[in-house]
């Protein structure tokens, strides 16, 4: 499989991604799914500028990821896809992209979230974006670096506090 | 904070660096000097969030540079951005404390103090000593 992790991070392309997770894994690409940043030149520029050279940056809208899935799975060397917010990564799952196991690598505190852990605070619209994905098969958990262990959905989704 | 006069910098970096870089630039320079610097942690701002904190910390300060650890990390990015709103803010990745020395060491502004500050910081990184040889 080319892409080894599926990722919502609303910080979209940092450190974590690129140092934490793509130095270990040797990743070769990310597939960045935001349809706001796939219209914006501006955006796909600042985030391009943040990836080391071996490293190639593909922008997508949630359709046109679904159309491009296949490709990305085809790829040899590693991949990681990554979302900046739940409802996209749904909807990749429920437009059937083929996804394992998603990592919730980073909610950050917002109006309106409760505390998961120090990294994911959820809304109610958010934890039902999860449990969606979950039904499906998907295995969800929270991981913001791979040295740390994943938290499983039903335990981030019963925490109180971060 | 309370600043004195000469140019001013926002650090903004991951966990507690920020505020250790400028603790040791207090430090070393004084706490005068380490006052024309103001720590900027990323820890617990989502992407959006980290730009607006950025963004006003910019304006509160008079900041002329920002200062970021990792040239992919989100403060980076955050900076990035509110550099392309305010074409005069200046942003330099890979601060260290030669670099930031430099800057507050400076009695003027101006692209020549940051480019001064980079130079300072790049010629400081070098292996002192070899130490035992792995082939």
């Amino acid at each position: 499989m080319a892409i080894e992790v599926y990722r919502i991070d609303d910080r979209l392309v940092h450190g974590q991604v690129v140092v934490g997770w793509g130095q270990p894994l040797a990743l070769g690409f990310i597939v960045l799914v935001d349809d706001a940043v796939a219209a914006s030149d501006w955006e796909q520029d600042l985030y391009r500028m943040g990836v080391p050279p071996e490293m190639t940056v593909h922008f997508e809208t949630v359709a046109s990821a679904l159309e491009h899935a296949a490709d990305y799975a085809a790829r040899e060397e590693p991949g990681l896809l990554l979302t900046g917010d739940t409802a996209a990564m749904r909807a990749l799952v429920e437009g059937g992209a083929a996804i394992p196991r998603v990592n919730v690598g980073g909610l950050h505190h917002r109006a309106g979230r409760s505390p998961k852990l120090r990294y994911v605070f959820l809304d109610p619209a958010e934890e039902a974006d999860l449990r969606a994905i979950a039904s499906r098969g998907v295995d969800v958990s929270a991981q913001d670096v791979p040295g740390t262990v994943p938290v499983p959905l039903r335990e981030l989704l019963s925490r109180s506090g971060g | 904070m309370t600043m004195s006069e000469g140019p001013r910098a926002i650090v903004a970096a991951h966990g507690d660096l920020a505020e250790g870089l400028v603790s040791a630039v207090s430090r070393v320079a004084g706490a005068a000097a380490a006052s024309r610097l103001m720590p900027f942690s990323n820890a617990t701002l989502g992407g959006a969030e980290l730009a607006d904190a950025l963004r006003q910390a910019v304006t509160s300060s008079g900041a002329m540079v920002v200062f970021t650890d990792l040239p992919a990390g989100s403060c980076t990015i955050a900076a990035r951005r509110i550099a392309r709103e305010q074409p005069g803010l200046a942003v330099v990745c890979g601060a260290n404390l030669p670099m930031l020395l430099s800057f507050v060491m400076a009695a003027t502004g101006g692209p020549e103090t940051w480019k001064m500050a980079v130079a300072k910081g790049q010629a400081a990184m070098c292996v002192a000593e070899e130490g035992a040889r792995g082939d």
